[in-house]
């Protein structure tokens, strides 16, 4: 089939688009965060979540003691001059253990005694199980039929076992360390990820833009990821965000069981744990800082994933 | 406008004033609509013409203040009876709303109670208004249902609204509305989502209901044709703004604002074709709300006769003639006055296609059946022993079509057309039948096809909005099918697709823009730029224009023109528009219940001898021109069931012919599948009225016009 010239004196005149400024990546960017600006939970959620990375990243600097410093003359103190948060019964600076331990957590995983990457337990946890998830989401979603229920079915698996077992069988089974508890967050991540996945894929496959992919021949991986996923990314950025905040709980729960990081690690839950027999005896801070700290990361990274659900939900 | 409070015989039922609706929004107050005057008398249907966003539903809420949270009138009066609306309290309008003020919506199954009992639904109009007991409003809406003539109407009272098909709930609707006697009756789009032969016998009943009620009706629609057959005035919309207002006849016959002038040209009336006639968009597109302007012609812009006069002020209401007027300022001379646009207007094609002595075949459908299998319920079925049923969605069609050519489906929803066109294409798998493209054999589903084939064969589809991936600029999406078919080098694709959206009549700057910033005419333009992309030889439009506006639609067509008469594509058209059918297809095949029932060139399925269907069809077809003469033949019952379909000939349940033109009254319908009866030049009939019997009927349309 040959195109042959446009005929001379088109009649009917070319479209111009509505005068839409180009905009430079710098401006989408912008505009794309001045949707979370436009929401007051998003803001207080960021605040809140930046100010722990914040201390995280910069923990160093920002205390004088390190989180295994023991000071045997001044154990379970409460907040002081030299100790901004108190101390714990083994005398270690409450202040420092925090912001330690939110490094693991948020900003540092460390997968050998001397190699780590960037990036906590709980960031880690849910990236890998976002990558499993969106990949059997994706699959079960899009295929249908067999492999569907097959996919399905491997996920009421992993749904099945109790998290606090399953993180027991694991550190049983491996051992206590960070990367551990990353398999562990995965697993019990995931199905909940792949079936957020799985019915957006179900509705976004009955969009014609991908009849339009399938006239074409195109491979259903193509299809899959190019056509589907892109479309799905809201939701699952928030997701995302969301189980962050339960990881961090969850983690916190399991350190006060004992089943967290080993010690000496500042690991929240075990502080909790540890400092819980102090309280009646008249010294909370061991308990109550670390529980304020689980507290308000949690909070803030729902607040954050909330207000970015209603800003973008206002669209639809 | 008589302001004594004694009803006067012929004091209009509703009057609007310089009503004025805007919007709250976080930029501030938008306008919706401005300067509405208008009135309705008792007994009179006065349509409120417009397209899309040109605020005719907006009026329709403000009469009964549906307006929501953020709507407000903010200027103007409306006088229902004589009382005025605005400003009266949610109790007052409450009472009013039900009692003397009904309307009636576009979606019958949003408008009523999937969870209720139609009878339920029925008797609750009557027992909230009035103090009449449950048994008495019962019979009441019995009376009704009959009154609309609903078949078994004692028993639909028990029924639930998913029991009944979409033309009766509409008719429950309208039972509804009419049950309290009203005043006024609104009704918005009331037919747009029904099938044309469901269409024709509500616009029936409509009619029909005026003259026994003497209601006021505000009839809403974009329709030319509805508002034609329905209307005795009419209001033409155009941005907010009541642009032209008159009897039906009078702007049909000379419409005065440039753009009624528009409408009439962009829409094809039954029986034009490309060849001897032309459809002439609007160009341009409708300016958003924010964008009106207050002290200009807000069609200004886009209009052929604009002169800098028109941007200097804001024209009012001229009168024409005796209660015709338009928002012009050359209304009384338009005829006369000269184009000022630069554009030319289009020339019709003039030549048909030469018959020359090779017609090379390009697809070729023989006995081609799809069938569903249909989930059975029965226990047997589960251990596999139920006996197997199946939706027989295409059975047994036979098509051919010639290189170059045009061919049109045209049929009701459930007649089977987009499921041929979806075993053509490979998106269903073929369950039988032989079907070969360019020689080749392609039985298969698209994954199974060879990559050549598929390149060949490329789709333009119906719903604008979803069939661009919303996360993709159109310049990528264009070029995805270039790259993947290798049309082109790499380094000229970006050049490919240029030339693509010139083809399409986009300029560059719409090779980064995404499809939200795109209007649903843009979106569709982009499809049609990719299907094109591999440049295949074959192109199935799956109801293309269908979801656009009147005036975008004449553009989209235009463009679909063109591009066959450059680049010598074929095509497939599926429509249930049987004017745009008629004026875009070269020959045309009429579906219904999984068959072709009628084939052949264009002009001679719209002339004598017709199938008994296609008689039907365009009996039901809303003419837009009141003018015209049409047949008012009516089809019967419902369309029956894909998965058991009537023995012997499947419109027989329906066919209004066969009892007076067949021997034994039409028995043989009911045993026999009919023969297939061919008339000249390749027009086939699937019959079993002799032919001859079939020209002697009378045609459809007569056209007062010469």
């Amino acid at each position: 089939m040959v195109a042959t010239q446009q005929t001379a004196g088109d009649q009917t005149p070319m479209e111009t688009p509505e005068d839409v400024p180009r905009t430079s990546r710098v401006k989408r960017v912008w505009g794309g965060l001045s949707v979370l600006f436009a929401s007051k939970t998003a803001m207080v959620g960021l605040f809140i979540v930046a100010f722990w990375v914040f201390v995280a990243l910069f923990a160093p600097i920002l205390t004088p003691y390190t989180p295994f410093e023991q000071d045997w003359k001044a154990p379970n103190e409460g907040p002081s001059t030299s100790h901004i948060l108190g101390t714990d019964e083994l005398g270690r600076d409450i202040w420092s253990r925090l912001i330690y331990g939110a490094r693991v957590v948020l900003v540092i995983l460390p997968i050998t005694e001397n190699f780590w990457i960037p990036g906590g337990t709980a960031i880690w946890g849910v990236v890998v199980a976002l990558v499993v998830g969106v990949f059997l989401g994706l699959l079960g979603g899009y295929h249908g039929g067999w492999l569907d229920e097959i996919v399905m079915r491997i996920l009421d698996a992993m749904m099945a076992v109790p998290i606090i077992l399953l993180f027991l069988i694991i550190m049983a089974a491996l051992g206590q360390s960070a990367l551990n508890v990353v398999i562990a967050m995965t697993i019990v991540g995931t199905p909940g990820i792949a079936r957020l996945v799985r019915s957006l894929t179900l509705d976004i496959k009955t969009r014609e833009y991908i009849r339009s992919a399938e006239t074409r021949g195109e491979s259903p991986w193509y299809i899959m990821f190019v056509e589907i996923l892109p479309n799905a990314r809201g939701p699952i950025i928030v997701d995302a965000m969301l189980r962050v905040g339960y990881a961090i709980f969850a983690m916190g729960t399991l350190g006060f069981l004992g089943l967290g990081l080993p010690p000496p690690s500042p690991d929240w839950g075990s502080m909790v744990a540890k400092g819980r027999e102090f309280i009646l005896a008249g010294s909370p801070w061991a308990a109550l800082w670390p529980s304020v700290a689980i507290g308000t990361l949690v909070v803030g990274l729902n607040l954050f994933a909330d207000g970015l659900r209603e800003e973008s939900m206002r669209y639809q | 406008m008589s302001d004594s409070p004694e009803k006067d015989a012929h004091a209009p039922v509703i009057e609007l004033e310089n009503l004025a609706i805007a919007y709250e929004t976080r930029k501030g107050d938008v306008l919706a609509v401005r300067n509405i005057n208008f009135s309705v008398r008792e007994g009179e249907t006065m349509g409120l013409v417009g397209e899309s966003g040109c605020g005719k539903s907006t009026i329709a809420f403000g009469i009964v203040n549906f307006l929501g949270p953020n709507g407000k009138i903010i200027d103007g009066s409306v006088r229902f009876q004589g009382q005025e609306l605005v400003g009266r309290s949610e109790a007052e309008l409450k009472k009013l709303r039900g009692d003397r003020i009904a309307m009636v919506y576009q979606d019958p199954m949003q408008a009523l109670n999937p969870a209720v009992r139609l009878g339920e639904q029925l008797t609750e109009v009557l027992t909230h208004h009035t103090d009449m007991t449950e048994k008495q409003a019962w019979e009441r809406s019995v009376e009704m249902l009959k009154r609309v003539y609903m078949p078994d109407a004692g028993d639909v009272m028990n029924r639930y609204p998913h029991q009944i098909s979409g033309g009766q709930q509409q008719r429950v609707v309208i039972a509804m509305a009419m049950l309290n006697n009203p005043a006024l009756l609104i009704m918005d789009e009331p037919t747009t989502a029904l099938d044309v032969t469901v269409e024709a016998a509500v616009l029936d009943l409509i009619e029909d209901l005026k003259n026994d009620f003497n209601t006021a009706n505000i009839f809403i629609t974009h329709n030319l044709g509805v508002v034609a057959r329905v209307s005795d005035h009419m209001c033409v919309m155009y941005a907010g703004e009541l642009v032209e207002r008159g009897t039906v006849e009078e702007i049909f016959k000379l419409p005065c604002h440039p753009y009624t002038r528009g409408l009439l040209a962009s829409v094809p009336k039954l029986g034009e074709s490309k060849i001897e006639s032309i459809l002439t968009p609007i160009r341009g597109r409708v300016p958003p709300p924010a964008k009106r302007p207050r002290d200009a012609c807000v069609f200004a812009p886009r209009c052929d006769y604009a002169t800098d006069d028109c941007v200097k002020e804001k024209p009012s209401l001229i009168p024409v003639s005796e209660g015709h007027v338009a928002r012009c300022i050359y209304a009384e001379e338009i005829e006369s006055r000269p184009r000022t646009s630069k554009r030319k207007p289009r020339e019709a094609l003039l030549q048909g296609h030469e018959e020359t002595g090779e017609h090379e075949s390009i697809l070729d459908l023989e006995n081609l059946k799809v069938y569903y299998p249909q989930e059975s319920q029965s226990v047997a079925s589960l251990f596999g022993l139920g006996e197997k049923k199946y939706v027989k969605a295409v059975d047994d069609v036979s098509l051919h079509l010639e290189k170059g050519r045009t061919l049109g489906v045209v049929g009701e929803s459930g007649c089977g057309k987009s499921t041929l066109v979806k075993g053509l294409i490979g998106l269903e798998q073929v369950t039988d039948g032989d079907l070969e493209f360019m020689g080749f054999d392609i039985n298969d589903t698209v994954s199974e096809r060879d990559t050549r084939l598929i390149k060949e064969m490329q789709m333009v589809f119906q719903n604008p909005d979803s069939t661009l991936n919303p996360s993709y600029s159109v310049g990528k999406q264009i070029a995805r099918p270039i790259r993947r078919f290798k049309t082109v080098p790499k380094d000229q694709v970006k050049g490919e697709v240029l030339k693509l959206l010139r083809a399409v009549r986009l300029s560059a700057p719409y090779y980064d823009r995404l499809p939200r910033q795109l209007s649903g005419g843009e979106k569709q333009r982009v499809g049609i730029a990719r299907a094109l992309a591999s440049r295949p030889d074959l192109i199935i439009c799956d109801e293309p224009v269908s979801a656009l506006d009147v005036s975008v639609q004449a553009a989209v067509i235009n463009l679909l023109l063109e591009i066959q008469q450059t680049f010598g594509s074929s095509m497939i058209f599926i429509a249930h528009d049987l004017s745009v059918v008629r004026f875009f297809s070269d020959d045309i095949a009429v579906m219904y219940l999984g068959q072709v029932v009628e084939v052949g060139p264009a002009d001679a399925i719209y002339e004598p001898p017709y199938h008994p269907y296609t008689e039907a069809l365009l009996s039901a077809v809303p003419i837009p021109d009141p003018e015209a003469e049409q047949k008012e033949l009516r089809l019967s019952g419902n369309v029956p069931s894909a998965l058991n379909p009537p023995s012997g000939c499947r419109f027989h349940t329906r066919c209004p012919r066969r009892k007076e033109m067949l021997p034994d009254g039409g028995e043989i319908c009911k045993r026999e599948v009919p023969p297939w009866q061919v008339s000249e030049k390749g027009h086939r009939i699937f019959c079993h009225i002799p032919l001859e019997e079939l020209k002697k009927v009378d045609p459809v349309i007569h056209s007062k016009a010469a």
